[in-house]
């Protein structure tokens, strides 16, 4: 049933630094990686070797510049993937039951085999989350690599999703969120995690925290003007030898 | 958005079929069995062909069965379910009047409730959705039932409703077009919030994520729309509603000629429904550099 729970017993999911991604795409990359070995059909991708490749990601990175009202500009890198939003609307529209939110643990998966491919959940994310699968004609999204974090076959310190277990800074971090003294809510509470797109009401689990303000130097200081005033010893013997040239 | 000719056929048809079956269901054209079963034949064939139409979108079209069963939450599967109960009702009503030669006035009043309930369900699949403002506006619904109803007026000769049906889709289409120019900066979604960064300053796209195409700009960063909308607008707008309204008014409409205006109100709204899709911006655009233009206006 497509109905959403009235409440989940855990919320999963990821919250991104924005002052630490570094843009590397890596978490990308990984993340189509595990994804077209494991859970689902592959993450498949159309004409990739040819003029016009298009390909199903479950995480994008976007790069952004912010221009504040006085100062230089910034840029900061972005990266989009399912928010896992408590009020999920992808959920509620789809027609076939195949969306869901999990109770147990907040994650939203698909179930392909019932996804007929009408698209309807892609319409209804505000934040691009879902894509329909070239090959396959399914709905791929993010499931915080449900295959991963309760994977007892892997090492433990490889049961996180596999974009958090590659990020090379340390960006991506993985925990329950409504556990208000895990990690990973204590991060959001000590550096203002945000929402994205509050307004439409999904109430997302991932946060995002914003870049840490920066330092600004002051003004530089003006370059030295070209003199010899004061010269003294052999330059200064030099300076007004060479003058009286 | 994508406009994806099996959706503007299938919300077209449908919604013609469906409008039609209103009309048999309490005020049918006619006291002749057979001349009903031509009638009935029409409006469902009309909304059968629409709803397969909608099939031809799906990636699975062969697990279409499977949507008649999120009722409870979806739209989408609401109007699935509402289609097949109004044109299983539609057809007994029908189907008993013309083996019997008695016409059943509860199950046509009946009928032409499940059809208007099933044009509804169908113009809320898009009114549900706050991801694009244009179409998250009660407007929405009011337009699709106008749609309906004045195009199946037209086709079950109900003359003395017709100019008042034209003139009520006229409004409401007018209002429908100005209010949604103006949707998307009013919902209040920017680079700003869709990013969470506004307090920093002036957000820009300065790179995308990748510099292909995607399905969701092919989906749902549609920007083909725009160039012509004003003149299809004014096109869509005369085949749809002025053509039959001034003529249905200036002279006495036999069947020849409305056969014509039939055929020139659903080219009208057949344009109007691409550009119910092909206008309609939705707010991950916004990721993408999208709607800077609408937001400066």
């Amino acid at each position: 049933m497509t109905s959403l729970p009235k409440t989940t017993d855990a919320s999963l999911g990821l919250v991104i630094d924005l002052d630490t991604c570094v843009g590397c795409h890596a978490c990308v990359v990984s993340c189509k990686e595990w994804n077209t070995g494991a859970y689902g059909a592959p993450l498949a991708d159309a004409d990739p070797y040819g003029a016009d490749p298009v390909g199903s990601f479950l995480n994008r990175i976007h790069s952004f510049e912010i221009t504040p009202e006085t100062g230089p500009a910034q840029v900061v890198h972005f990266p989009k993937s399912c928010l896992h939003c408590a009020d999920a609307p992808c959920v509620t529209v789809c027609p076939t039951g195949a969306s869901y939110k999990r109770q147990e643990d907040g994650i939203v998966l698909v179930n392909e085999a019932d996804c007929i491919g009408c698209g309807l959940c892609a319409w209804a994310c505000p934040y691009g989350a879902r894509e329909m699968d070239p090959v396959e004609k399914v709905m791929k999204k993010c499931t915080l690599c449900v295959d991963r974090i309760y994977n007892d076959n892997i090492p433990e310190e490889d049961r996180l999703p596999s974009c958090v277990r590659t990020c090379p800074a340390g960006a991506r971090h993985f925990g329950d969120l409504s556990d208000p003294d895990s990690d990973v809510s204590r991060l959001v509470a000590d550096r203002g995690g945000l929402d994205l797109m509050p307004e439409l009401g999904t109430a997302p689990v991932n946060k995002y925290l914003p870049p840490r303000p920066k330092d600004r130097a002051g003004a530089p200081a003006p370059l030295p003007a070209e003199t010899t005033e004061g010269a003294d010893g052999f330059f200064g013997w030099l300076d007004r030898t060479l003058d009286r040239l | 958005m994508h406009p994806a000719p099996s959706i503007i056929v299938f919300t077209t048809l449908s919604g013609l079929g469906f409008g039609l079956m209103v009309w048999l269901g309490v005020a049918p054209p006619t006291k002749t069995p057979w001349v009903m079963a031509f009638f009935a034949c029409l409006a469902m064939g009309l909304a059968s062909a629409g709803l397969m139409s909608s099939l031809l979108h799906l990636g699975h079209p062969e697990r279409a069965w499977k949507a008649l069963s999120q009722w409870r939450s979806s739209w989408l599967s609401r109007e699935g379910v509402a289609a097949v109960v109004t044109l299983a009702v539609f057809a007994a009503y029908a189907g008993l009047w013309v083996l019997t030669g008695a016409r059943s006035p509860a199950l046509g009043a009946l009928a032409a409730a499940l059809a208007l309930v099933t044009i509804l369900c169908t113009a809320m699949i898009y009114t549900q959705l706050r991801t694009v403002p244009r179409w998250h506006d009660p407007l929405t619904p009011l337009v699709f039932l106008a749609y309906a109803l004045a195009g199946g007026a037209l086709l079950n000769g109900a003359m003395d409703a017709l100019p008042w049906l034209l003139a009520a889709l006229a409004g409401l289409q007018a209002a429908a077009w100005a209010r949604g120019d103006g949707a998307f900066a009013r919902a209040g979604s920017t680079a700003e919030t869709a990013t969470g960064l506004g307090a920093m300053g002036r957000v820009r796209l300065l790179e995308p994520p990748h510099t292909g195409r995607n399905y969701l700009l092919t989906e749902m960063v549609y920007k083909v729309g725009r160039k012509h909308a004003r003149k299809l607008r004014i096109i869509a707008f005369t085949l749809a509603i002025a053509l039959p309204l001034i003529l249905t008014l200036a002279v006495s409409v036999g069947h020849a000629l409305a056969g014509l205006l039939v055929l020139s109100h659903l080219t009208g709204t057949l344009i109007a429904r691409w550009l119910f899709f092909a206008e309609a911006e939705h707010v991950v655009g916004l990721y993408y550099g999208a709607h800077r233009d609408s937001l400066a206006g």
